[in-house]
């Protein structure tokens, strides 16, 4: 079985869900997930190691020899990718048993764990494949079942905000479609590494100049770089807690993967220097963490306030790929893992307000910090470690990120991490100053910590917070190990 | 409900044929132009058919939505189940050629049995998007 | 002028893009998006299936006495691709129903004015 874990990573998941779906409603739907991510995890971990020690997997479905049939290739980057995702699933899920209960209708909770799972699959399947084709078809699984798991809101502007997801991820991925097809026509093969391999002959062809620029649109689209996000924040908003958790530490995360894969291994080294895209990702990321951290400072509902300090933290990856050096690819793996961290802990502990208000707009929240003095520490560590206190897992990143930049002398990079890092403080502070130390109302004044299901997963991702701060050995060496990998780095 | 005697009498006489032609796409797949998606829609085109004709409630009695639900989930599996089945017969995920004595045998028997799971779920997923969107109409 | 010609294909691809394009742009009702998303899909579908057609090439299955085929590879990636439009196409036309039952509209400016009266 040992060579199979990189396929039954996505199998497992899939055929999960296509039992879920018929599963009658009860316990039953969640164990099953519960169980299947849980799998997923271990295997995950296990592919992990077998790359740091082993080297690069292959595995080729169908018997088809690569580069004709779908290869799974697995290096240090996609294993730890993977890992992030299973594991962000794997700690949701716990959570979401409570959750989803009070936000969902019961005849839909089969059909919705369903979905997750689908959706689960389908970020899986795009971290394991080596097929580019391939990665649209499991992004598009991806986005589908995340549509439909954003309109199970419980309010109405969830659909609208599902509807404008839908419009723009469609635009994104048939972007994405339209420029590899171009990349076909031109090389005659779908295989990432066989692309590499041939792309060095044809760099000069503007059709491959053409099909790039679509592909980096439709991914921009999809990871929501500033200005493509606007679908982000509604998203965000108005989905279930649970899959505000689920998304914000995985879906952009996938997306900002599949970039580094197309523009530092898929893409000849060299290729960056010919065209000016690398000042150009770090013009819109530092753009993106100056405007959406002010945004972020300016709003009324405390989910749709993380939200744009998500198109921020976004911004910091787009800035470690833009200086397109090891240290900045490095920080921006550093920074993939660390947020998946720090966005999951505080959406989950926002979900926990919600599962005793109902709500989440500031002026509703005042003084629910010393009813919920577990959920509140929760969110002050979790917002220490956005801000990047030192100890904390944000740190590490933008430690690693500012020392990329000063590396290139790139000072005005350097001054926007601080920046965005200050303006975070602020966000956070407005947060803190609500549950703390604005009075609570009368109604609210005998109102219980949150249930332990919710805040034991919460206070896990706090945990890990804080020991990713102290013990980078894990994160900083594995990424180290991924951006080397990479060859196509040119500076 | 007016007599629409002629659409009756025709379509009566049609559905039989389409479904006729269906299974023709779907296990002619692996000799010529054809296989489960496209099967699947004629298919799920002879239930809609009868379903405009002689009302969604017919319809329904004939392939309730719960039904569909399970179809459309069994289709997937089946497809899924042939990749597991090739790995336990020692070949990697999809594989056919393991799955029977010979290669060519096992390639045969592994399109089949795909291209029938996609037949399924494509038909039963039509189907379920078809009721669900008229069905909203009903009071 | 020979230039424009032999590369129609191309031209048709990329009018029905900007169309396309252009209606989930410009227009406020939800439907009309939808059948522009559609439209911009079946650009890129149409750009692979033309350049996977090969001059004078037969249907790629194996006859004896035929010796050029057309390259079917673009043309099973577009049958997945066409799959995926259709889920995409249901799932964003239930949207719309659901919107239209509880907003009792699908223009997307008086949607934004219910939203902004609450």
């Amino acid at each position: 079985m040992q060579e199979h874990i990189s396929l039954l990573l996505v199998v497992i998941p899939l055929i999960t869900a296509l039992i879920v779906a018929v599963l009658p409603r009860g316990i039953l739907p969640w164990a099953s997930t519960l169980v299947a991510t849980f799998i997923c995890v271990v295997l995950a971990s296990m592919q992990l190691w077998e790359v740091i020690n082993g080297g690069v997997i292959s595995y080729e479905l169908g018997g088809w020899k690569p580069p004709w049939g779908i290869e799974y290739r697995i290096d240090t980057l996609n294993a730890f990718v993977a890992l992030i995702v299973s594991g962000i699933a794997a700690i949701t899920l716990p959570y979401a048993l409570l959750s989803a209960e009070k936000e969902i209708p019961p005849h839909q909770i089969p059909l919705f764990y369903s979905a997750f799972l689908l959706c689960f699959t389908g970020l899986l399947g795009i971290t394991q494949t080596g097929d580019i084709f391939n990665v649209f078809v499991f992004l598009e699984i991806s986005s589908l079942s995340s549509y439909v798991l954003i309109s199970l809101g419980s309010k109405r502007q969830a659909l609208t905000s599902s509807y404008q997801y839908l419009i723009m991820g469609t635009l994104g991925a048939t972007f994405f479609l339209i420029g590899v097809g171009f990349i076909y026509s031109q090389t005659g093969t779908l295989n990432m590494a066989d692309l590499a391999r041939i792309l060095p002959e044809v760099t000069e062809l503007k059709t491959i100049h053409t099909g790039f620029a679509f592909i980096l649109i439709g991914l921009a689209l999809k990871l929501a770089l500033f200005p493509l996000h606007l679908w982000l924040p509604n998203a965000y908003t108005y989905a279930p807690s649970v899959i505000t958790v689920f998304l914000s530490a995985t879906a952009t995360k996938v997306a900002v993967y599949v970039v580094i894969r197309i523009l530092f291994y898929v893409m000849p080294s060299g290729f960056m220097a010919t065209i000016p895209i690398g000042d150009f990702f770090v013009l819109l990321g530092i753009a993106g963490i100056i405007i959406m951290s002010v945004y972020a400072i300016y709003q009324s509902n405390v989910k749709r306030l993380l939200a744009y300090s998500s198109v921020a933290q976004i911004g910091y990856m787009v800035l470690g790929i833009g200086l397109a050096s090891t240290a900045g690819v490095t920080a921006t793996i550093i920074h993939l893992f660390n947020h998946a961290l720090m966005k999951g802990a505080l959406f989950m502990a926002v979900g926990a307000i919600i599962y005793r208000i109902g709500s989440c707009r500031m002026d509703n929240i005042h003084g629910l910090g010393r009813q919920m003095p577990w959920t509140f520490g929760a969110i002050v560590i979790g917002g220490l470690s956005l801000i990047g206190v030192p100890g904390t897992a944000g740190f590490i990143s933008k430690w690693y990120l500012v020392l990329a930049a000063i590396e290139q002398s790139a000072w005005i990079s350097v001054a926007a991490i601080l920046t965005g890092s200050l303006l975070a403080v602020i966000y956070v502070g407005r947060l803190i100053e609500a549950l703390y130390f604005k009075p609570a109302t009368e109604s609210q004044q005998n109102l219980k910590e949150a249930p332990i299901l919710l805040l034991a997963p919460t206070w896990v991702l706090v945990f890990a917070n804080i020991y990713f701060g102290l013990d980078t050995e894990l994160t900083v060496g594995v990424s180290e190990q991924a951006a080397q990998a990479l060859k196509a780095i040119v500076k | 409900m007016t007599h629409n005697l002629i659409l009756r009498v025709i379509s009566k006489f049609l559905i039989p044929l389409i479904i006729l032609f269906a299974l023709y796409v779907q296990f002619h797949g692996d000799f010529g132009p054809g296989g489960g998606f496209q099967a699947g829609v004629i298919f799920s085109s002879s239930i809609i058919l009868y379903a405009l004709v002689f009302g969604l409630d017919a319809a329904e009695k004939i392939i309730p939505t719960a039904i569909l639900r399970i179809l459309a989930s069994l289709g997937a599996l089946i497809y899924a189940s042939v990749g597991i089945a090739s790995i336990f017969s020692g070949g990697n995920y999809l594989n056919y050629s393991v799955l029977a004595d010979t290669p060519v045998a096992g390639q045969h028997l592994g399109i089949l049995l795909v291209e029938l799971g996609v037949g399924i779920t494509v038909s039963a997923v039509m189907l379920i998007i078809f009721f669900s969107f008229v069905g909203r109409s009903r009071p | 002028m020979d230039f424009i010609f032999s590369h129609y294909n191309y031209w048709i691809t990329i009018f029905l893009m900007m169309v396309g394009f252009y209606i989930v742009i410009s227009r406020g009702n939800l439907i009309k998006k939808i059948i522009g998303l559609n439209i911009f899909q079946v650009s890129a579908f149409l750009l692979y299936i033309s350049i996977g057609a090969v001059q004078g090439g037969a249907a790629p299955i194996i006859t004896e006495g035929v010796e050029l085929y057309s390259n079917p590879l673009p043309h099973v990636l577009i049958l997945t691709a066409i799959v995926v439009g259709v889920a995409t196409t249901a799932l964003a036309l239930a949207l719309v129903v659901r919107i239209k039952e509880s907003y009792g509209t699908i223009e997307e400016d008086e949607i934004h004015e219910h939203d902004h009266s609450l």
